[in-house]
């Protein structure tokens, strides 16, 4: 208390500069890498690896590297990677066999995909009229691909490929999965047994099958499954596989949710005299989903790395694209570059939504600190 | 009127609307119907489709002559057994390498783990960088790039890497020392045997500091055991010499255990997507442990270990345990994705008897029943230990 007085009356006066062992580079050094015998010997050793491997992987991507070969016995000659396939076959990986004169289509539609995405993503436009621009966006991404009105040529859904099948199939998949999660969650949390039942049957059942047997299945079975002159496209089929999967975690996710909010919420809406759906969505749902839309995010990150999986049941998505693009031309012993190139893509797209996910979660932290 | 202020002795419940007993029950009942209805439609459009299509339904196929080779096999297997025995091979090429899987990646994930929290500026960078790399690339993009790398960028048999003494990296996968005759069944027996040793040991031990408050050494006997009985196990089986060195001969090797390219790939594709996962468990697990948890513990005067193993550790492990079990399970069901690489999991077998049969539903079904069963179990197992040493509150 006495040196708080004594520095309020006392004109402020500058400290002394820090001793000169804890600053500058050398002393951040010490503390941070050589503090203890085992901290140097880790940090030799991950130099030492650093320095073995670095400069040949940037030799090889880079300075070796070539990027304007015609072909692939060129490409064999320099030793380095082999940026010219990539150059070569860009629009083949990203837009598949797309008719390409008409590539501009599925490029403005990968556009619209990310933009809703990125519009998701702003605290702003958090209310209602968000699902009617999601409708109104995959309204006109479906418009684009498919074709067919506004003076726009017909294309089959079976020559898209590429980075924008990719989007759709985790864009269209948390879309629809969304609302069924949602759904599940409340049946998982509901008092009447038979639901109760039926929804912990189906989340139990989705989780502990891998997403490859569901793909196998919608492949396989649901044409089956459909009465005799209906048939139903593969694409739309490994939709309908990562929707029934994504609804199950998705479910998980909400519940936990559900679970966190204080049971005073549930008795308070009830004695509002607001009905189930009411006191669910006005009360119950906004406070929950809140909660949960950093480990929802993740939900979505997943969902954007399984629709690789599609390859397996033959779907073009952006990895299928890429192997496509292998078989062509000779350059089948170019794959490590046309792995690497796509691994960059979908390392964008998921790092930047996990990147943002982390933000989202400090600030809805924030909230709860200050109440 | 009379029973206006009084409640009815026992009040007839009528079928209203207005109750919400009723409504509750009438809303299930429709679901009930609903879904019963769809799956009704479902079967019967099936059967239908099925009989069009001149497919018979049933297990039967199963005790077929299977008559297709499998690349690589932990138990015996040949063409001409059945293909209920082929399906049991690809359920045991999965556990193998699920098992493999699990236990490399959480020695590597929690390294990892503890790492990121390191004091070290380097060492925390470092592992951050692989954690973020590894957890945004699709798994099976990893899988396509390390086979890649395998068939295509590594020498041939003859120039194979050679980076440790009887350790060869070819294009024909990893070659390594393996154990000769019955040694290798001996050790692990003795190992399983260690084990059981040292669950009884560590509970008398238990039991025995509550009575008289003495404090038995369990680590330190445990260690003792777990390095005894496979010992004994060794000089039990003949006290052979039990490296099998492989040697290159010719176009290919002699002698040593070959993990072939896929299971290599596969293996390591599993291990370094997960490890990035664990650490990140470890991670917040040991990041739970309030550090007034430490401080509490050192003023009481207990040892260091023993802070980490009566107070830390319990602590963060009721964090880890929940999210490790489902990286555990994670890790078992993208084996599956063996089938993009042709690892002879239970996935790329049933694929090749649906090819062959027709039988896609039977298939699918034994697909989803095997891994329902991993699943479920290990989860009802996981909520059994999760109650025994969940917090006891109120």
């Amino acid at each position: 208390m006495a040196a708080n007085v004594e520095a309020a009356g006392a004109a402020p006066t500058r400290g002394l500069p820090p001793p000169s062992g804890h600053v500058g580079p050398l002393s951040w050094a010490r503390r941070q890498l050589f503090s203890s015998p085992l901290n140097t010997l880790l940090t030799v050793l991950i130099v030492w690896l650093l320095l073995m491997s670095l400069p040949a992987l940037i030799e090889w991507l880079f300075i070796k590297a070539d990027f304007n070969a015609t072909s692939p016995q060129e490409c064999h000659a320099s030793g380095g990677a082999c940026w010219a396939f990539i150059v070569e076959k860009h629009r083949f990986i990203l837009f598949g066999t797309y008719p390409y004169d008409e590539q501009w289509r599925p490029l403005l539609a990968s556009a619209l995909l990310i933009g809703l995405l990125v519009i998701s993503a702003v605290r702003r436009f958090w209310r209602p009229v968000l699902g009617l621009i999601w409708l109104a966006g995959l309204s006109a991404v479906a418009i684009l691909m498919w074709g067919g009105v506004l003076g726009l040529s017909p294309v089959e859904n079976t020559r898209w490929g590429g980075l924008p099948v990719t989007l759709i199939l985790a864009t269209f998949g948390v879309a629809f999965a969304f609302p069924i999660g949602v759904l599940l969650a409340l049946g998982r949390r509901s008092r009447m047994p038979v639901i109760k039942a039926l929804s912990i049957i189906y989340i139990e059942l989705i989780r502990g099958v891998p997403l490859i047997s569901l793909l196998f299945m919608s492949s396989v079975m649901l044409p089956l499954f459909l009465p005799e002159g209906f048939s139903i496209d593969k694409l739309l089929r490994a939709q309908i596989a990562l929707i029934l999967f994504t609804s199950a975690y998705i479910a998980e996710t909400v519940r936990g949710g559900l679970q966190a909010i204080p049971k005073g919420q549930y008795e308070g809406a009830e004695s509002l005299g607001l009905t189930y759906w009411q006191q669910m969505r006005k009360i119950i749902l906004p406070q929950a989903l809140k909660i949960v839309i950093p480990p929802l995010v993740s939900v979505f990150i997943a969902l954007f790395k399984d629709t690789s999986l599609v390859v397996i049941i033959g779907i073009f998505d952006l990895t299928q694209a890429a192997k496509s693009a292998l078989s062509e031309g000779g350059w089948a012993s170019f794959s490590i570059e046309a792995y690497l190139f796509i691994a960059l893509i979908y390392f964008i797209f998921c790092f930047s939504i996990s990147k943002y996910s982390q933000s989202l979660e400090r600030h809805l932290e924030k909230g709860r600190d200050r109440r | 009127m009379s029973s206006k202020h009084q409640p009815t002795p026992s009040p007839r419940r009528r079928l209203s609307w207005n109750d919400p007993a009723t409504r509750s029950l009438i809303y299930q009942a429709l679901v009930l119907g609903l879904v019963g209805l769809g799956l009704w439609v479902l079967v019967s459009n099936t059967l239908h489709n099925l009989a069009a299509r001149n497919i018979s339904t049933g297990f039967r196929f199963l005790g077929d002559e299977a008559g297709f080779a499998i690349s690589e096999s932990v138990i015996g297997y040949s063409p001409d057994q059945t293909y209920a025995r082929a399906i049991l091979v690809g359920v045991a090429n999965t556990l193998k390498v699920s098992i493999v899987g699990i236990v490399l990646a959480t020695l590597l994930g929690t390294l990892l783990g503890i790492a990121r929290l390191s004091s070290n500026w380097l060492v925390a960078r470092v592992a951050g960088a692989y954690v973020e790399i590894m957890r945004n690339i699709p798994l099976l993009l990893q899988l396509f790039f390390w086979y890649a790398i395998i068939t295509q960028s590594l020498p041939s048999p003859r120039q194979a890497l050679h980076p440790l003494p009887g350790v060869y990296l070819s294009n024909r996968g990893l070659v390594v020392p393996g154990m000769v005759g019955d040694a290798f069944d001996w050790i692990l027996g003795g190992i399983g045997v260690a084990i059981l040793a040292i669950i009884v040991l560590a509970h008398w031990a238990r039991k025995r500091q509550e009575a008289t408050g003495e404090i038995f050494p369990v680590a330190r006997a445990g260690l003792g055991l777990l390095i005894a009985f496979p010992f004994l196990g060794w000089l039990l089986s003949g006290a052979e010499f039990i490296f099998d060195v492989p040697e290159l001969k010719g176009f290919g090797f002699r002698g040593g255990a070959t993990l072939s390219p896929e299971f290599t790939a596969l293996t390591v594709g599993l291990v370094v997507y997960t490890t990035a996962f664990i650490a990140e468990v470890v991670r917040s697990g040991i990041q739970a442990v309030n550090r007034g948890q430490w401080e509490a513990a050192d003023s009481l005067g207990l040892r260091r270990s023993r802070v980490l193993r009566l107070v830390v550790l319990p602590q963060a492990l009721r964090v880890i345990i929940p999210p490790m079990t489902s990286q555990y399970l994670n890790l078992i069901k993208n084996s599956s994705l063996a089938v993009a690489i042709g690892y002879p999991d239970i996935v790329a077998i049933v694929n090749t008897t649906l090819n062959q049969t027709g039988q896609a539903i039977e298939g699918i079904l034994i697909i989803m029943a095997a891994y329902l069963t991993v699943s479920l179990s290990i989860s009802i197992f996981m909520n059994w230990y999760n109650a025994r040493i969940a917090l006891t509150e109120r």
